[in-house]
Formats: structure tokens, sequence, C-alpha cells
């Protein structure tokens, strides 16, 4: 059982595995995206409410999700090469970092787009909203402090204990933000209806999903190759991987 | 010799409270980084009154963090520079209750400092003397977290040449409870009600930070110090 794990943890494995999965990911993802895109917006009927401008759903919410869950899987990926002194664990953490920063800074560019027609604002002070943002601030403490040492393993080792302490953090900052919001303020923005969505709504905005979630390890994928070799620049099965 | 790890503690707490005794204007400079900070606002602002009251929660919690940031810079630094910590790494004792000590002097010189005086600022900004005990209750917790996430931000940034920016950085996001349910006990307590569940909540995160913040400081500084 152990061997598998070893295995897994081997870069040159890893390396491997990311090149053949890639191109996978990406077509899935390409299939889902495909799907979901003319559902939603050519095919799924307009909101009786918002009209159009609903349709922006279909990248905001995918978005927003991932930029959670790609700091989970950065947060994992640190605590473990923390605890079990797993190199690949912070290729995969250093790779993931931009990625969910991109995705924060697309929820929060389509949240403001939509908040425009919607709210009449481009920003409110919603206890979603200020969480993605602070979200947004972790990301980019973790990424500043890799790149604040000189010695990338120190850097490396600096960012994962950042990632998971910032983890642990996180429903605290979620859970005080919503409650700050209900002390200060009423809620302004009344949310509209339950989540009962119609399903021509619905399937692509599932489909939106998958697909973004695809497309997350198709470029983590690209990118884990990328850290691999950056890191390992120096071994032989490295040399002998770009010579043939 | 070797030293039980109480009296270490002890030992360890002393030089450091004497230390920072030895530098009066260290001491002061947060306490007047804060006045400062806080005169700022009325400027800014306004000079209605009742205007600052509505706002002065926010700025005096705003500024007190600010203030106590500036002085986390040093926590380790001085000794790392010297080469101090890397003597008291290896001197036999946990490095954790190093930490402890040397966190919690910061405080003792930092933060209570600035809960002595915030009744100075509270009244410059129209809090009512009736606030005054919420107020510097919400603080001295507020601070005493603070100083236990910044013992964390400090051990990851005492290597690097610039580290105060990034010190700012990693830890105002993780603070922001703290200014959340601070400025929200501060708040209630000037318009009248009740302020324990922001205290109660204040309370658990200073006793979450105190036991689970020295490790991953501790974990941080020997990631920096090897």
């Amino acid at each position: 059982m152990w061997t598998w794990f070893y295995k897994l943890a081997s870069p040159p494995y890893v390396y491997g595995a990311a090149a053949a999965l890639a191109p996978w990911f990406l077509g899935a993802a390409a299939l889902a995206l495909g799907y979901g895109l003319i559902a939603g917006l050519a095919i799924a009927p307009p909101d009786y409410q918002q009209g159009e401008a609903f349709r922006m759903i279909y990248v905001h919410v995918p978005g927003a999700l991932l930029s959670m869950t790609v700091y989970a899987v950065m947060a994992v990926a640190s605590a473990v090469a923390l605890i079990w002194r797993i190199k690949v664990g912070f290729a995969v953490a250093a790779a993931a970092a931009p990625i969910g920063a991109s995705f924060t800074v697309l929820a929060l560019v389509t949240g403001s787009l939509w908040g425009r027609p919607m709210w009449g604002t481009y920003w409110a002070w919603d206890p979603r909203l200020t969480s993605e943002l602070i979200l947004l601030f972790l990301y980019v403490g973790v990424m500043s402090l890799r790149s604040a040492f000189e010695d990338p393993a120190r850097g490396d080792r600096a960012a994962a204990l950042l990632a998971t302490v910032g983890v642990i953090n996180l429903p605290i900052i979620h859970f005080s933000v919503v409650w700050w919001n209900s002390l200060h303020q009423g809620a302004t923005i009344v949310k509209l209806g339950a989540p009962s969505m119609d399903a021509s709504m619905l399937w692509p905005l599932l489909s939106m999903w998958l697909g973004f979630m695809l497309f997350f390890a198709a470029v983590l994928c690209i990118r884990v190759q990328g850290e691999v070799l950056n890191r390992e620049r120096q071994s032989t099965w490295v040399r002998m991987a770009v010579k043939s | 010799m070797t030293v039980g790890a109480l009296a270490a503690f002890a030992l360890l707490l002393r030089r450091e409270l004497r230390l920072s005794f030895r530098r009066p204007d260290q001491l002061l400079q947060p306490l007047v980084f804060f006045l400062i900070v806080t005169t700022l606002f009325p400027l800014g602002l306004s000079l209605q009154l009742s205007l600052l009251r509505d706002m002065s929660p926010g700025v005096l919690w705003v500024a007190a963090l600010l203030s106590s940031l500036l002085s986390l810079d040093s926590l380790f630094k001085g000794d790392a520079d010297d080469g101090t910590l890397e003597q008291l790494a290896l001197c036999g004792q946990e490095l954790a209750l190093i930490v402890v000590a040397k966190t919690l002097a910061h405080w003792l010189v930092s933060g209570a400092a600035l809960v002595l005086v915030s009744p100075v600022v509270g009244t410059a900004l129209g809090i009512p003397p009736a606030a005054f005990a919420t107020m510097m209750l919400s603080l001295g917790l507020g601070t005493l977290t603070l100083s236990w996430l910044g013992a964390i931000g400090a051990a990851l940034t005492v290597g690097l040449k610039r580290g105060s920016v990034l010190l700012s950085l990693i830890v105002l996001p993780l603070a922001m409870p703290l200014l959340i349910f601070g400025a929200g006990a501060t708040d209630r307590a000037i318009s009248g009600s009740s302020a324990l569940g922001a205290l109660y909540f204040l309370g658990s995160l200073c006793v979450f930070t105190c036991t689970l913040a020295p490790f991953a400081a501790t974990i941080a500084l020997r990631i920096t110090l090897e």
C-alpha cells in the first residue's frame, strides 16, 4: 500500500502523470464548458426578474466555488508537504495559488459587473463579497511570502505553513463577516428566491461548474509540470526528459 | 546547568521586559503612533462630535491594530540578527515556550499599554465613559489575539530584509474577525446594549489562538532559522 503512496510522491512519476492527464482534462473541460455555455447563454430562458443579466451566473458561481476549492487543494497539498515532507506537495501548492487567485479575481469582477444592473452598484459590503475579497488577500499573502525568500525551499515551507494557518482561519473569517453584516445593517440585498432553479437553468450551471473543475485540473497539471521541472532541474531525470 | 521549564519561562519573560524598559523610546513609539492615527481621522472627516462618535469604535480599532502590528515586526528580529534566537532554540528548552514568553512580553509592553491609554483616546473621540470597560476589555482580548497571530507572521518573515510590509499583508486578513467583533463590542457598549456576545467571541478567539498559534509560530521559526 505504501509503495503506491511513495510512487505518487516521486517527482518523475508526478511529472509523467501530469503530462499524461493534462490533455484528457483539457478535452473533458472543453466538452463540459461547451455544453454549459451554449445551453446557458443561448438555450436557457431569461430569468423572469433579472432578464438576460442572470446569465452572468454561469461564470460567476463556478468561479466563486472554484476560488474556495482551489484554496482547499492548496492547503491540503501544503499540509501534506509539511507533515510528510513530500516535496511534490510544495510544487502542487505553488502551482495552485495563482490559479486560485485568478478564480477569485474572476468571481469578484463578474460579481461586480453583475451587481451593477441588479443592485445598482458595482460593490456592496455583502458578506459573501467581503469574504471573497479577504480570500484574495490570503492568496496574495501566500504568493508574496513564497517569492520573498531567496531560498525557494524555505519560501515553499513558509508559504505552506501560512496556507495551512489560513485554511483554519477561513471559516472564522467567513462567519464573522456574516455576523458583522447582520450587526451593522439589515439585509439590503434581498436574496432572490430559494435556490429552486428550473432544470433548463440548473443543468448548464452544473456543467459549467464541472467544466471549471476540469479546467482547473488541466491547468494545474500543466503548471505542476513546470514547477516540478524547475525544482528538480539539477537531477538527471530532468536532463533526460528535456533532451528526449 | 539545567533549568526547569517554568524557571526558564520566567527568566525569559523578565529578560524581554527588562530589554523593553531599557529602551523607553521604542516602548512609546507605538503608543504615539496610536495617538497620531486617531488624530488623523477627526482632521480628515469632520468636527461634528455626533458623527465622530458613530465612527469612533472603527477608528479606535483600526488604529490599535495598525499600531500593534507596527511593533510586531521587531518581535523576533533583534534576537535573530544577533544570533540570540538560535542560541535560545538550541538551549534545550521547548521552542514553543520561548515563543510564548516572547509574545507575552511583547503584548505586555504594547497591547496592554495600548489598553491603558485607550480611555484618553476614547474621550477625544466622544466615547462615553460608561463604555470604557467594554472597550478596554475588547481591546485587551483583541490585541492579545493579534499578538499570537502576529507571532506566526513575525516568525515567517524574520529572515527577510523587507519583512514589515509583508507581515502586515499576511496578518491583517487573519485579523479581520478581531476588528469586526472588537469594534462591534465597543459599538454596542456605546449604544447601551449588551456587548457580551461579541466579547465572548473575542474571548474564544483569544483562547483558540493562545493554544494553537505558539505551535504554528514554532514551526515557522524552525523553517526560517535553519
